[in-house]
């Protein structure tokens, strides 16, 4: 049992993550990895409101109809994600207007919905929490590395605080302002995506 | 004019997709094929520009402070009950598109059955409801927001078009085994957002 609980909580951080496994939530991982702060504090939104959707939505498992499943999703997410963007409007404003509408974005982050369907109506509602938390870091993880390669390359900072030396500035050394655009965060992505099937070895056979 | 700016910088130069990151899951995931992959596009187009719209009269008529001073009753006219958007939004979408696909399924079966699928897909498309934030964000005008429901639907449709394309021809590519799949077409994304890059400073 209590290697059980283990894997339901470790598998989702290499073996089966969410966003360069499963294909799961890339929207929001790429918009607000510009900065280390934001990614930290959506990562927490989602793992917070991955866990209690999870756990709500097993506890509810038997009485739900099938049939109107995912209304019923929908709406105890929807709840969860207000309560998540009162708090960071009511504690922390100067970053919830950075993470603009992605806070919201959460209702469709395919992750949320992915676990409820994948697991949450299967199992218990102990477990269907720890799933949650599970896959709420593995996604953190991600957002974390991808987050620290471009605010390190693309701003020479790293939570806020320089990392590059004044000396490299002088010696001619200068930002890569690309890393904080778009393609950056696409490009960054497909490398980390391709440096963890290689060790992994999970491949897709197209 | 400024609606005809609206309509370019929405489509080419702040590309929902390749410049906000939205509805990438399903954009990764229906690319395989480009007949599939323009079905989809026209599904987003036609509800994009439906919801967009409606979510600019709910938010008008029933969500902003003030905004049910219409009935007449003083106590409902101080109501802010902007913290409903996220809930009412959604629940909008869910409708809207079930009711879409009815309206299809009864009036025009030939769509519908070109569309069929993809529908139901759509309401779990990030792309539609970041559509209606960004609305509300910018505090577009019901005008605005129809031009602007419209182009973005059509900016996805053109990325997740090209991308088909693109995946098409990459079939007959050697691919290093990591960077099959996913890997390969988010660097392919990369390139193409830059490319997309070069539209910006465009205005009419």
């Amino acid at each position: 049992m209590a290697g059980n609980l283990k894997k339901v909580l470790v598998d989702p951080l290499s073996e089966n993550n969410p966003v360069t496994i499963q294909i799961l939530g890339i929207c929001s991982s790429l918009a607000v990895t510009v900065k280390l702060e934001t990614a930290l504090v959506m990562a927490i939104g989602l793992t917070v409101v991955t866990a209690g959707s999870n756990w709500v939505i097993s506890l509810l498992r038997n009485t739900i109809p099938s049939k109107i499943r995912m209304i019923v999703e929908m709406a105890v997410v929807s709840v969860l994600v207000i309560v998540a963007d009162q708090f960071l409007r009511a504690y922390l404003f100067e970053i919830s207007r950075q993470l603009s509408v992605f806070v919201g974005l959460i209702i469709t982050n395919c992750i949320v919905m992915g676990r409820l369907e994948a697991y949450a109506l299967q199992n218990p509602p102990g477990l269907s929490f720890l799933d949650g938390i599970g896959n709420g870091l593995g996604y953190s993880l991600v957002l974390v590395i991808v987050a620290s390669v471009r605010e390190i390359l693309g701003s020479g900072k790293w939570l806020g605080f320089r990392v590059i030396p004044e000396a490299a500035y002088s010696a001619g050394y200068i930002n890569n302002g690309f890393m904080l655009l778009a393609p950056g965060a696409f490009i960054v992505l497909g490398l980390l995506i391709w440096v963890q099937r290689t060790l992994s070895k999970k491949f897709e056979t197209d | 004019m400024e609606l005809i700016s609206l309509a370019i910088r929405s489509i080419f130069i702040e590309n929902i997709l390749l410049s906000t990151f939205l509805g990438m899951c399903s954009f990764l995931a229906i690319s395989k094929r480009i007949d599939t992959a323009m079905g989809l596009g026209a599904a987003v187009i036609f509800v994009q520009f439906i919801t967009v719209p409606a979510n600019w009269a709910i938010k008008h008529f029933f969500l902003e402070p003030g905004a049910l001073a219409w009935t007449g009753v003083p106590a409902l006219a101080a109501l802010d009950l902007s913290f409903l958007i996220f809930i009412c939004f959604i629940a909008v979408i869910a409708c809207l598109v079930q009711f879409v696909e009815m309206v299809l399924d009864r009036f025009f079966p030939p769509l519908y059955q070109s569309l069929g699928i993809f529908l139901p897909l759509i309401t779990v498309n990030c792309a539609i409801l970041g559509g209606s934030l960004f609305m509300v964000e910018r505090n577009y005008t019901f005008v605005q927001s129809v031009v602007y429901g419209f182009s973005s639907g059509a900016g996805w449709a053109l990325a997740i078009t090209c991308m088909g394309a693109i995946r098409k021809k990459l079939r007959y590519s050697n691919i290093p085994p990591g960077l099959k799949g996913l890997g390969i077409t988010m660097l392919l994304t990369g390139l193409m957002a830059m490319a997309f890059m070069c539209f910006s400073g465009i205005s009419l």
